[in-house]
């Protein structure tokens, strides 16, 4: 029997919607029609793997989770570039194939790429990143001036 | 695609339970010496792992715990579901030597083959 490794179009569980949501706004993005706010991830297509990631907002931060086991920190890439995050990284051959012989193989190898428009502009020198059990979470402040204020009515 | 298993556990009232586990993705490897699995649980630690043995099926649980969510969600891929996998085991592996140890995320279990019974000769009286 022989084995042959599968290629996942993207995500940890399938929601058609989704899928059909982000074809819609690969398409529109080629006809290079307006686009509403809420595309803010993008994502290659048919790319081999794709990590499961998570976004959150609160008033000062964005939060971005992404699920990658197994790696080193020196494996995984992370880009700020005009409002855009990105998370790279190579998943390199497993030094125990070495001298073994493999009897299942499930687990995603090579590169992978995810890239997301952030809404609001954020502070590139003080993002952060953690990675731990093999989730990666990335904290980025958002910029001054794009923290929600309270303005003061005056009345006289 | 990680797919479900369903595992139902009836209640005192007896109503049903039913839990589901995401399976995670294993790679396994064999040279003459034993067996290496690495299962991918993102989100599991040393402590919220679960590894039974019972005769010769071997049960993997790794229990994630709920990530607090700050603010509002605004893209969410993950499922927090606990993982599980059972595994019917070769023969051959020693149980007693089984370890197993947890690297951001990664399970890895190490099962090595029981030393092979030399073959004797038979003495014909």
């Amino acid at each position: 029997m022989t084995l042959t490794r599968w290629s996942r179009p993207g995500t940890a569980y399938w929601n058609p919607f989704r899928q059909l949501n982000s074809l819609r706004e690969e398409i529109d993005r080629l006809f290079e029609s307006p686009l509403t706010d809420l595309s803010y991830n993008t994502q290659p297509l048919l790319s081999g793997w794709s990590p499961a990631v998570d976004v959150q907002e609160d008033a000062d931060h964005y939060y971005v989770h992404a699920e990658i086991p197994g790696m080193n920190k020196n494996e995984i890439e992370i880009s700020l570039h005009n409002g855009a995050l990105t998370i790279s990284g190579e998943r390199k051959e497993f030094k125990r194939q070495e001298k073994a012989e493999v009897c299942r193989s499930e687990r995603f190898l090579g590169k992978f790429q995810r890239t997301f428009t952030l809404p609001v502009p954020v502070q590139g020198d003080k993002v952060k990143a953690n990675y731990a059990d093999g989730i990666l979470t990335v904290t980025l402040p958002k910029a001054e001036e794009a923290k929600p204020k309270h303005i003061q009515v005056n009345v006289s | 695609m990680k797919t479900n298993l369903l595992e139902k556990t009836p209640t005192h009232s007896g109503e049903m339970n039913v839990r589901s586990f995401i399976t995670p993705e294993v790679n396994i490897y064999e040279n003459k010496d034993g067996y290496v699995l690495e299962a991918e649980m993102p989100g599991v630690t040393k402590s919220s792992l679960e590894l039974t043995l019972e005769g010769d099926t071997l049960t993997l649980v790794g229990r994630r715990h709920d990530r607090p969510v700050r603010g509002t969600s605004l893209q969410n891929e993950t499922r927090v579901a606990d993982f599980r996998r059972v595994f019917e085991l070769d023969p051959a592996i020693d149980v007693s030597r089984i370890n197993a140890r947890v690297e951001q995320g990664l399970l890895v279990v190490e099962l090595p083959k029981a030393e092979a019974v030399k073959p004797r000769k038979v003495q014909i009286d």
